[in-house]
This record gives C-alpha cells, structure tokens and sequence, in this order.
C-alpha cells in the first residue's frame, strides 16, 4: 500500500512543484515507484519543471469526469521508467474536482505505487482542499521569508484540523552567507518558531533555473540542490541523516525538537 | 556607572521578533497590537514584584493557553 503525501505551502512560490519534481524523481532514482499529481488545475505546471509538457493527452480532470482511465492519462517519465505524471487540465476552472473524488482517486493509485506525491496550488480555497483530500502526510515547503513563514503557520494549522498527522517541513532557497550575517533567519530559528518537524533544508541554487530551463530535475546531481533533495528523499525511506551545513549542536537541536513535536507553541 | 550598550538588531533578529508576534496573533485571533499591548502590561505588572526585564519574560501562545514563564531566579521581594 502507497505513501500519500501532499507537498502544501500555502504562499506561492516557494518551490511546491520543484520540490514535487525532485522528491518524485529521487525516490524514483531510489528505485520507488512513484505518481505526482498536478492538482493546479488551470495554472499547471509540473509538466513543464518535468519536461513531459509535450507528452500530455489525458488531465486529471479527464480521469475524474470519466472521459478516460487513469493509465490513459498517466505519463511515463522520460528519464525514469517508475516515475509517472498525472498533469492538471489548464482550461477547466477549479470547480471541475471535488475533494471526495481526489480522495478516491488517490487511494485507487496507491494500490498501485509505492509514493503518490500531490502538488497542491497555492492559497487555502478548493484547490487546496482537493489536494489534501486523499493524503495521509503533507510535507509543508516554506522559505526563510517572514511572508512565507506566516503562510506556512497558517497551513500547519488548517492541516492539524485534518486527518493528516504526519507534518513535516522543507525550508527551501535558504542562502547560508546571509544567516552568517543574520540578514536571514536559520533553519533552527524557523524550526524553532514554527515548531514542524524538519525533513530537509534546500540551499538557494541557480542551477534549479537551469534545471527546470531544461526540464530535468536536478535530484542526485553534483549541485547544493540536487544533494539536498536527494537527502530528502533518503529521509523519507527512513535514513537517519544529519543536515549538513548546520553545527552539529544546531542538529542535535532539531532532532530534539522533532521528536518533542512542538507544534503549538510560539513565544514572545 | 551605568554602560549603555547599543546593540544594533540585525534584520534577521528583527524578522523572526516580528514573525513570533505576528503568528501569536494569528494562531489567537486578535490584532497584533493587542498581544504587543498584553505583552508590556504583563512586563510592568511582573516588574512591581520582580527583577526582570522583557529579555528575561517568555510569553508562548498554545492552541489553548496564554503562558508566561519568567526565570524563579528573577523574583526577590521590593525593599520599602
């Protein structure tokens, strides 16, 4: 039986779909098998960060309004024989899904698969509450920005009053030399004030521009991005690894933090 | 002799002091200004009983609890 798990963030353009793309494409490297779902329906996008926009024949909202099966629909990646993309419609407007049927949909794939990874749109409205409908884990990607910060609170607290109790947190485009010069919160401070559990840290990478330029997901490459999502995959397998970058008593921290699971509080 | 010591905040400081407020207010539901306004009257009312400054006050917002933690070390009695 399948993961079912939903990359949120509530602000957009923090990094969901490439955050998708690379975690998909990871575990996929890791020999998972693995569906993404884009549910951005009308501002779709995770075809084109895949690569596979000239391969689409069949959306999502064909699968759910019956006009094909799901395999008709299903795009096979073109680097990774496990990997599939199911691409939102561009056209429809966002009331052409509703979150019962997401629900079923992704409980029917993840008989299938071994990760079914959600693509949630931006905003709390109908897209986002399609997009949680079937998953069991969300993983909330937020970067060091107060705005981003705030958004992504606000999610963890509608996420706490679903079904959905495994939360953990991608800090995305963080720039090391800024928080050297404390012109950027660290990924303890935001651990700290959100208190979500940390599954990864995502330097700042220009190489991400190239990547998705390209439409090739930079997981697993030789690049500050491609080993921190590739670390990000392993964790999700369940290795045990440190966050690089960070002073060993910064890690000792956010492990402590993690399994007390803090995530109500917040002092001034 | 008394040292005034500036220490100039640095954005980072001042993004994650302005964050806490902001989501304290939210995950409560009032306006930033109420909890800002709560945090200093909580501050001058402990300061009667207690050698503190705001530096030595944490005070957390849960889902259900306002709670405010001062160091026990800090309260010694007012000599009249």
């Amino acid at each position: 039986m399948g993961e079912v798990i939903v990359i949120t963030s509530g602000k957009g353009g923090v990094g969901k779909t490439t955050t998708t793309a690379n975690i998909g494409t990871g575990l996929a490297m890791l020999g998972k098998s693995v569906v993404l779902i884009d549910t951005d329906i009308g501002l779709r996008n995770l075809d084109v960060v895949m690569g596979l926009e000239n391969r689409i024949v069949y959306n999502l909202v064909d699968v759910i309004t019956g006009i094909c099966r799901i395999n008709q629909a299903l795009i096979k990646d073109r680097r990774n024989p496990n990997l599939y993309l199911l691409p939102s419609a561009q056209t429809k407007d966002k009331t052409a899904v509703s979150p019962l049927q997401m629900k079923k949909l992704a409980v029917s794939l993840a008989d299938n698969y071994d990760y079914i990874l959600i693509d949630c749109p931006a905003g709390i409205e109908q897209g986002f509450q399609n997009a949680i409908a079937g998953a069991e884990k969300a993983i909330i990607v937020t970067t060091p920005e107060i705005s981003a910060l705030r958004d992504a609170d606000r999610i963890h607290g509608l996420l706490n009053n679903t079904d959905i109790k495994d939360i953990e947190l991608v800090i995305n485009r963080i720039r090391p030399d800024m928080v050297r010069r404390h012109e950027m919160m660290s990924a303890s401070e935001v651990v700290e004030v959100l208190g979500i559990s940390l599954l990864g840290i995502v330097p700042d990478d220009e190489n991400i521009v190239i990547a998705a330029n390209k439409g090739e997901p930079l997981v697993g490459s030789d690049t500050t991005a491609g080993e921190a999502y590739m670390n990000i995959c392993r964790r999700i397998c369940g290795e045990n690894i440190d966050f690089p970058d960070l002073l060993h008593k910064e890690n000792k921290i956010i492990r402590f933090m993690s399994k007390l699971r803090r995530r109500e509080k917040t002092c001034v | 002799m008394l040292f005034n010591v500036m220490k100039k905040k640095s954005s980072g400081n001042i993004c994650a002091e302005r964050l806490k407020l902001v989501l304290a207010a939210d995950r409560a539901g009032c306006s930033v200004e109420i909890i800002e306004v709560m945090r200093n009257d909580i501050i001058s009312v402990i300061s009667k009983y207690a050698d503190v400054d705001k530096n030595d006050l944490d005070i957390c917002i849960t889902q259900t609890f306002l709670i405010t933690k001062i160091p026990v070390d800090k309260i010694k009695t007012l000599n009249r």
